[in-house]
This record gives structure tokens, sequence and C-alpha cells, in this order.
């Protein structure tokens, strides 16, 4: 299996009043392609403060962070900028669409910034609305859709450049056990079909039973890291 | 991505309503008012020139000083030589003997008795030499009321007020009682060729108009004159040259002190003009100054606005891989269609006020008091070049500056915190 995140060592440490607070101390961990695995923890035990640092939002503070080959700690802000717009893709609790732009304008976007013609933009975006079974809904605006609607769009905003990792901090936080179902088949589907690498932060009861991996957070270390095989319950659903 | 970033402006009401609204009232006054003051200025100006000052003038010493009460006692001689010399040394200019003078007109009835009497406000300009622009600088044929230009010696042109006033027709003769050069007595009579009125208060109280050569004889003035006025053959009135041909002419007379030595002063030089000059000079800029700052700070904080209810595009397209400084171009770009956008409305709608002012004008009637500047009753705008870009100026720049400054924001924001914010 070949290996697009490496994290050796990494803490990080936020100042507080005089002294600082360790949010993730000495991980250790590694990524392989194609993985669906989850961040999980109780609340405060540093899901999100990893998945920024993965995807280069924020910088380790010791440690060494490799994604896809680049060391996170040495980007520089037009560097990072262009790991994110390349390679990866973020989902959000909310699934902020931008409002006055179409469906099919807001996955657009990120082709935009990739400055590709229009033709393959096209392609591109009726294809991820394909994935997410949304092509009817190309010309609807994000207040036109329900809650299960937008973050299957804003899936389909954070896949259509086919990024190699996807990073989804809690995504189905805001929806309701069948849509959350809807979206995390989605999610596993193209994680089989094109190889996406997808990274978690959760609580959710209903993404862990999807996870192919789990790691356990709590104060800031690993306490777990157990790989589950297959599910039968996926397959009887896919 | 202009595309796309014009598709956002054009739905968003809220981020092109408002601030084209703010830039267009702003390029709307500022159109307007620039058109409005290049009129009043350029017509005050042309007025004194033509009416008054000339592009230059030629004195003697002791009349400019007194040049007020029209001195003809201290006026200039050999004025006939001084013309061709004149023409000869400075020919970018038209130079031309005026002669100004006040006294009584008397109104005789049948017997010849006096039926009336009124002071008046005499002006002696060339009318008969052969291509004299005098009755046309002085802009008399649209001026006359009733009658025709004086054709011939002992005509005169009087004002319609008087003629009203005093009940004189055309045909009559008027008498004119003056002081000669020497100081002694002087009355001569004038058949009324026709009536003026000049739609400036001070000419209309009570104006007479004859040829220079009638008032040289009635005021036993024969080769002299008040004044000698010089005028640029382009009609405009050119600072730095007129300077030029100032100082040369001037330098010629530097030792001499005598007081009747003839002494040449630029427009600038009377009735106060220098100040409307440099006030018709910076009025735009100081204009465009003041809404460029007025409308910035309106629109920095329109845009902080907009800032703070696009926080969530704004950071999901730096999650995206946006880098800052082209997201902050994009704002840049945004804001100059919503500037041009504005601008374009709000000069429309100024240039159509401007027109209106510039053909219908604003009647200031009896409110003007121009003491010896002459001024119109009625002012214009004028649309001119500078009317049809100007409020681009302020239009552009203050929606643009609005933006850079709101937009700064976007540069202190943390990557870091996106996750958190973008979660609720
Ligand atoms: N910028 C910051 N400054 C100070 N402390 C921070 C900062 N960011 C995170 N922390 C702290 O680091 C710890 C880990 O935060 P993090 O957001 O990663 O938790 P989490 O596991 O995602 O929790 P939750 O499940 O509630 O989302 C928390 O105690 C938090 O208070
Ligand atoms: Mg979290």
């Amino acid at each position: 299996m070949e290996t697009i995140i490496q994290i050796h060592q990494l803490s990080k440490r936020f100042p507080v009043g005089n002294g600082e607070f360790t949010a993730l101390n000495e991980v250790n961990l590694t990524f392989d392609k194609g993985e669906f695995t989850g961040l999980v923890g109780p609340s405060g035990s540093g899901k999100t403060t990893l998945l920024n640092i993965i995807g280069s939002l924020d910088a380790p503070s010791s440690g060494e962070v490799t994604v896809l080959g680049q060391s996170i700690a040495h980007l520089t802000h037009a560097q990072s900028a262009q790991l994110r717009n390349r390679h990866l893709g973020f989902i959000f609790q909310t699934y902020n669409l931008f409002p006055v732009y179409t469906v099919f304008e807001n996955v657009e976007f990120a082709l935009l910034l990739q400055h590709l013609p229009a033709a393959e933009r096209r392609k591109a975006v009726m294809e991820a609305l394909e994935w997410v079974g949304l092509t009817d809904k190309a010309q609807s605006r994000p207040a036109q859709l329900s809650g299960g609607e937008s973050q299957r769009v804003a899936i389909a905003r954070a896949m259509v450049k086919k990024p190699a990792i996807v990073l989804a901090d809690e995504p189905t936080a805001n929806l309701d056990s069948k849509n959350s179902h809807h979206i995390l088949q989605t999610m596993l589907r193209l994680n089989q079909e094109l190889q996406t690498t997808f990274l978690f932060a959760t609580h959710d009861e209903k993404v862990m039973s999807y996870l192919r991996r789990i790691i356990s957070l709590e104060d800031g270390r690993v306490v777990k890291d157990e790989r589950i095989a297959a599910h039968s319950f996926i397959k009887s659903n896919s | 991505m202009i595309r796309f970033l014009i598709k956002g402006i054009l739905r968003d009401p809220n981020r092109s309503v408002l601030p084209v609204l703010v830039i267009s009232i702003g390029v709307f006054l500022s159109v307007l008012f620039s058109a409005w003051f290049s009129g009043v200025f350029s017509d005050m100006i042309r007025l004194n020139a033509n009416f008054s000052t000339g592009h230059l003038k030629v004195m003697t010493r002791a009349y400019a000083e007194n040049a007020e009460q029209m001195p003809n006692d201290l006026a200039l001689l050999e004025t006939g030589s001084l013309v061709a010399d004149l023409q000869r040394q400075f020919p970018q200019l038209d130079w031309t003997q005026r002669i100004r003078f006040g006294g009584l007109l008397d109104v005789a009835d049948a017997e010849g008795n006096t039926r009336a009497q009124g002071m008046a406000a005499g002006y002696a300009v060339d009318l008969f030499s052969p291509g004299s622009r005098e009755a046309e600088r002085m802009n008399i044929m649209p001026a006359i009321v009733e009658g025709r230009l004086p054709a011939q010696p002992g005509e005169a042109l009087i004002s319609d007020d008087f003629a009203r006033r005093f009940k004189v027709g055309l045909g009559d003769t008027v008498t004119l009682f003056g002081s000669t050069m020497d100081g002694g007595m002087s009355f001569a009579n004038f058949a009324v060729a026709g009536t003026v009125r000049f739609g400036m208060p001070v000419l209309d109280r009570g104006a007479i108009i004859v040829d220079i050569t009638d008032a040289q004889s009635a005021l036993d003035m024969q080769d002299a004159a008040g004044e000698v006025l010089g005028f640029f053959k382009s009609d405009q009135y050119e600072e730095a040259a007129a300077l030029e041909v100032k100082t040369a002419f001037n330098a010629r007379f530097q030792n001499d002190d005598d007081e009747f030595a003839p002494l040449m002063q630029r427009l600038n030089d009377q009735n106060g003009l220098e100040e409307y000059l440099v006030l018709s000079k910076s009025m735009s800029g100081i204009m465009i100054f003041v809404f460029i700052f007025a409308m910035s700070i309106v629109l920095w904080n329109t845009g902080l606005l907009g800032g703070l209810r696009r926080y969530n595009e704004f950071g999901i397209r730096l999650a995206m891989g946006e880098e800052k400084k082209r997201l902050f171009r994009s704002l840049i770009i945004e804001s100059v269609v919503i500037g041009l956008a504005g601008s374009v409305l709000g000069t429309a709608l100024g240039l159509s006020a401007a027109y209106y002012l510039q053909e219908t004008g604003l009647d200031f009637g009896s409110a003007v008091q121009g003491g010896s500047m002459m001024m119109p009753t009625v002012f214009r705008a004028h649309i001119g070049a500078q009317t049809f870009y100007i409020g681009f100026i302020p239009g552009l720049f203050s929606m643009v500056l609005g933006n850079a400054l709101s937009g700064l924001g976007i540069y202190r924001r943390k990557t870091a915190e996106l996750f958190k914010e973008l979660s609720v």
C-alpha cells in the first residue's frame, strides 16, 4: 500500500494565558492511499486539530507531518494553498455553499481556481453531481435544497477535482439518520471507485459503523488504532 | 473568474445595489458640480475679459491705480501708434482702444427742455473699423431689444431699462453731459439707434454704448483712450502667454518713472479675478477629493458589512486553496466592476442634469450684485470633455479604496480557525 500521510512525533501546543496547552502529544500515524478512517474521541481530544494540520491549515509545533511527500511545517502560504487546491478536499459540519450561486456553480468553483477550460469544467462538474445523484438539481440554488442534498453538493464540491485526500469534520452532525447513511454510502462508494482517502473526525456512531479504521484520541494522544474488516452491513446497503 | 464574479454581483443585491447607489449619487454630484462650476467660472471670466479687463490691458500707471473711477484725465495719449506698436510686437493678440466714462444722460421734450435725466455708464468701443470684433465680444447683437447697431457717427445704443424708464424711443436724441480730458464740461447729442439688455446688472442699470471716435470727440480725447485691451486671437485666455507679453511690455518702461507711462496688466491682476482663476482651477480637485473621502468611508463600511455577510464564503475559498492575495484581488475586481457601473449611471444622471442647467440656466436675478465684477444674472453649467470622465475618478477610486480597506481583513484571517468557523 502506498503511504500518503506520515505523522512522526507530532505535537501541537497552543499558547493559553502564561503557559501552553498541549492539544496533540507525540502523535505517530501513517495513512495509506484509499483508507476510510475516522478519528474518534471525547470533545477536546484533538481531532479537529489533527485534521487542521493534515489539511495544511495549521502548522505543527514539533514533529514531522508529510502529506503527499510535502512536509507541512515547511510550506509557504502559497504552497499550502496550492496543496489544498490540487490535492485536498474539505467537508464541513455545516455545508457552507455559496448562496448566490447555483449547485453547478458551487461545484465548478474549485475548478475555476485551477484555471480549467470551460468544457472540461462542465464535464467534471456534471460527473461529480452524478456521483452524488444531484444532476437534476444542477441549476437549483442552495436555499432550495434539503440539508442532505446540501451536504451532497458539498461532497461533489470536494470531489470534483479528484483530490487524493478528503478531510471531513463531523460531516453528519447536522443530518438525520437517513441522510447520514445516504452521504456515508456515497462517500464509501467514491472511496472505492476513485481510491480517494477519506479521513473523518466524528462522534457519530453511524459514521463509525462505516469506518475501516478507527483511531481513538484522548487528551491529544493516540490511545487505540484498530482496523476493521469490510462490513457485511455495507455490502448489503450498497 | 470575472464572469463568476459578475454573476455574484448581479444576483446579490447586497453586493451591488447599495454600493451602486452610493457611487452613483456621489458621481452624479461630482459631475453636476464640476459642470456647474466650470460653467459659472468660465462665464464670469469671459464676461470680465470681454466687457472689462481684456485678456491684457494697457493703461497709464495713474489710471490703473484708480481704474474703478474711470479717470479719463489720466488716459493714454497717442493711442493710435500705441495700438499699431502692440499689433506689431504681439500679433497673437488683437489690440483695441476703449473709453469708459460716466456722465449724465439728458432726455429733452419737444420744446428742448429737460424731460428726464439719469446717470449713465458709458462704453466707447470700436464699432466702425472694418474687421473690429468689439460688437461680437460685447455680445451686442443678441442683446439688442429694439433697433440696430449704430451705423454712423452720432448714433448710440442705450440700455433698455433706461429707455423704458424715461420713455425714450428709437431715433430720439439724448444728450450726454460729461467731463473732457482736461476737466472741462462736455456735452454731445446722440441719436438712439437701439436699446440693449445684457442680463448683467452692472450694464443694464444705465449703459450707453457709442463708437470710440464719437467718444474721443465728445470728451476731447483725440488720439487718446482710457484703455487699450488685448484679446488672444484664439479667444481663449492663456495665462502663461499673457504673463510673457505683460513682462516683455512692462520691461520697456521699467526705468521710466512717469506716472503716465503705460502699464500692462493681465486679466488676473484686475477686478480680483486672480482668486477666481485659482478657485476655478482647484475646484474640481477639491470636490473630487471631498467626494472620494466621503464615499470611501461609506463604501468602506458597506465593504465591512459585506465582508461579515460573506465571512463563510471567504473561509471556504481559503480552505479550498484560494490564495489570500487572489481572494483580495477578486474583491478588488468586484469593486472595479461595481465602481464602473455606479460611475456610468451617476455620469449619465449628472450629464442630464448638467445639460438642463446648461440650456436653461439658473436665474439668480437681483441676488447678483457684482460691484465692478461682471456677473450674469443667469448662471449656466458647461459640459466639456471633463464632464464625461471626471465622475469616474471618485466613482472608481472610492469603491476600490473602500473595498481594499475592508478587504484587508482577509489577510488577518487564520486558516487554522477555518474548521471551527465553518462548523457553526
Ligand atoms: N487556537 C486554539 N487555542 C487554544 N486552544 C485550542 C485552540 N484550538 C484548539 N484548542 C484546544 O485544543 C484542544 C483540542 O481541540 P480540538 O478542536 O482539536 O478538539 P476536538 O477533538 O475536535 O473536539 P470536538 O469533538 O469538541 O470538536 C481543546 O482543548 C481546545 O480547547
Ligand atoms: Mg472538533
